[in-house]
């Protein structure tokens, strides 16, 4: 089971966050992995910089943006199921 | 620079960052003692009869805001050492008398207070009533009518004058608006604070990695912080020691989805549903109107929601809501709520905590604050959630029949209230505020300028997201309990 969190606080949020939830969500829901990756938002991950600032599990924070999703969620999740 | 509307803030502010500062170096309780010496230097009082007055009022100030001595829950409180310098008497007779001969004064008075020595009407003060009739009489316009500003000020009914003739609040019908916190001329009415608590708790998180304290700002900061820009705020927030700032804006676009569900599904059966944002307004329908109380909207406060979420995504969660209201600070006793906001700070108390902490705004850089709709961040004033209901009902294409009274202070509100429990009210919402203009109006606020609520809409119209349900797209809120249950 593994947890993506995205943050959603202000910075992230400006840079597209939401949009990456909702691209990855459907990811997620297109390939039938709902029992093994979640999905969460999260406030600020405290690296702004780095928006839109995602975190699989605790591994360090990928900054990911919302073109971007598809090849992120390749690399660091599919690769590791 | 930092701007205060009057002395009576400034004062206050005072207390409050002298209070901060020691909490900050952990002092507070051997050291508070001093805090008079610090702010009323002498030798020479700056507003009352001798600087030995004027340090003992900052005695109680400190002790109302550190909480001691007081056994009453409510969190208004009259200072007893302030409140001496209104006048007695109400009704005057002025120079203006000509004692003229239709003495309407005395005829009209029902209880035989007028009477005329040499050519001059005279009020005995035993006597009179305070029924003001004399005054609307008198064709001179000779009697004047020194009301206390706090009572004039409380639309509640709840303060009057005891036998020492300080003010006195009736907990009963104190609904913790703040109107008379506002309007006290010398600051003797002051609201509980919180800002021990919060600070203890920021201190706390610094060394507690299981601890992630967020301060949840409500939409009326728009207005407050006119010397700087409110990114530089958010920064500023933050380097109190927040782990971040989210808008309670957002709450509020929880608040109006499930509000505008809620009428929908229930206005056929209740008639009339009031708002519930505003805790005071709530309040005052609970003790004055409580044949028609099961028409307050059950939806919680958007402060609540909000509070709801964050808990909901972050465990290790603590919250502090900071907004211009006083009635806040009741609604976070009420127990069913104790799982979501766990303190209340005002804006007042805010700027005195930043400047504690030497935190300099004008030389922070711009942080973002950017959560919610342009609908959750108008709802901080007089007409944003009906405003927001509409729109969600447009969007979702419902078939009702949305009839709001947008009612604007807690006058407007009694109408309204009034109209509703004998079946007359010419529409089917009541949107209640029971401050002026709405939350920018609110009693704990810096300002109370007419540009507010063109501020509110400007920010308003910064909102990345423009509809509620964009805001809220990515939530999965169908678990959080939004209803209450009124004690």
């Amino acid at each position: 089971m593994k947890t993506i969190n995205v943050c959603i606080g202000s910075a992230c949020h400006l840079k597209g966050a939401y949009n990456v939830v909702n691209s990855l969500q459907k990811i997620v829901k297109e390939k039938g992995l709902k029992d093994e990756v979640t999905v969460k938002a999260a406030f600020c991950l405290g690296e702004c910089t780095k928006a839109v600032s995602v975190k699989v599990d605790d591994k360090p924070i990928v900054s990911v943006s919302d073109t971007e999703v598809e090849e992120f969620f390749k690399e660091y999740i599919l690769r590791g199921l | 620079m930092r701007r205060f509307e009057n002395h009576v803030q400034k004062i206050k502010y005072e207390v409050l960052r002298e209070i901060s500062r020691l909490v900050l170096e952990g002092t507070l309780k051997e050291k508070k003692h001093l805090i008079p010496e610090v702010i009323d230097k002498g030798p020479e009082p700056r507003t009352r009869c001798c600087i030995h007055k004027e340090r003992a009022i900052t005695v109680e100030r400190v002790n109302l805001a550190i909480g001691d001595n007081y056994t009453s829950n409510n969190v208004i409180q009259v200072l007893d050492e302030a409140c001496d310098e209104c006048p007695i008497d109400r009704f005057v007779v002025t120079e203006a008398c000509r004692g003229c001969l239709a003495h309407r004064c005395t005829d009209v008075c029902p209880v035989g207070a007028i009477t005329f020595i040499n050519h001059r009407a005279y009020i005995n003060q035993h006597k009179c009533i305070e029924c003001g009739k004399c005054k609307n009489v008198c064709p001179y316009n000779a009697i004047s009518d020194v009301m206390r500003p706090c009572r004039r000020a409380c639309r509640a009914d709840a303060l009057s004058i005891n036998e020492k003739k300080k003010a006195v609040i009736d907990d009963e019908k104190c609904i913790q608006c703040g109107a008379c916190v506002y309007q006290c001329p010398f600051g003797a009415i002051m609201d509980k604070s919180y800002i021990i608590d919060a600070l203890e708790l920021l201190k706390e998180s610094r060394l507690d990695s299981n601890l992630n304290v967020y301060a949840i700002i409500a939409p009326a900061i728009s207005s407050q912080f006119t010397y700087v820009k409110i990114e530089q705020v958010i920064t500023g927030i933050k380097k109190l020691g927040f782990h971040d700032v989210v808008e309670v804006a957002l709450g509020a676009d929880m608040v109006a989805l499930h509000e505008t569900k809620e009428y929908a599904e229930s206005i056929e059966e209740k008639n009339v549903i009031t708002s519930s944002c505003c805790p005071a307004f709530v309040s005052y329908i609970q003790k004055n109107y409580p044949e028609i109380k099961d028409k307050i909207s059950s939806t919680v406060s958007p402060m609540i929601a909000i509070s709801k979420l964050i808990k909901k995504i972050d465990p290790k969660g603590k919250v502090v809501f900071i907004g211009p209201c006083t009635a806040k600070k009741m609604e976070i006793k009420q127990e069913n709520f104790s799982e979501s906001t766990d303190y209340v700070i005002t804006f007042e108390e805010l700027a005195a905590m930043i400047d504690a902490a030497d935190i300099r705004l004008e030389e922070c850089e711009e942080g973002l604050l950017n959560n919610a709709s342009f609908f959750g961040r108008i709802f901080a004033r007089s007409g944003g959630l009906s405003e927001a209901i509409n729109h969600i009902i447009e969007e979702e294409n419902l078939e009702v029949d949305f009839r709001p009274i947008r009612c604007d202070g807690l006058d407007e509100c009694d109408k309204a209230l009034k109209m509703t429990k004998v079946n007359r009210l010419n529409g089917n919402f009541i949107e209640g505020m029971a401050c002026k203009g709405g939350c920018i109006g609110g009693a704990a606020s810096l300002t109370h300028g007419p540009k507010d609520k063109n501020e509110v809409d400007k920010y308003g119209k910064l909102a990345l997201e423009s509809k509620v349900k964009d805001s809220l797209r990515i939530f999965d809120v169908d678990d959080i309990e939004f209803h209450r249950k009124f004690s």
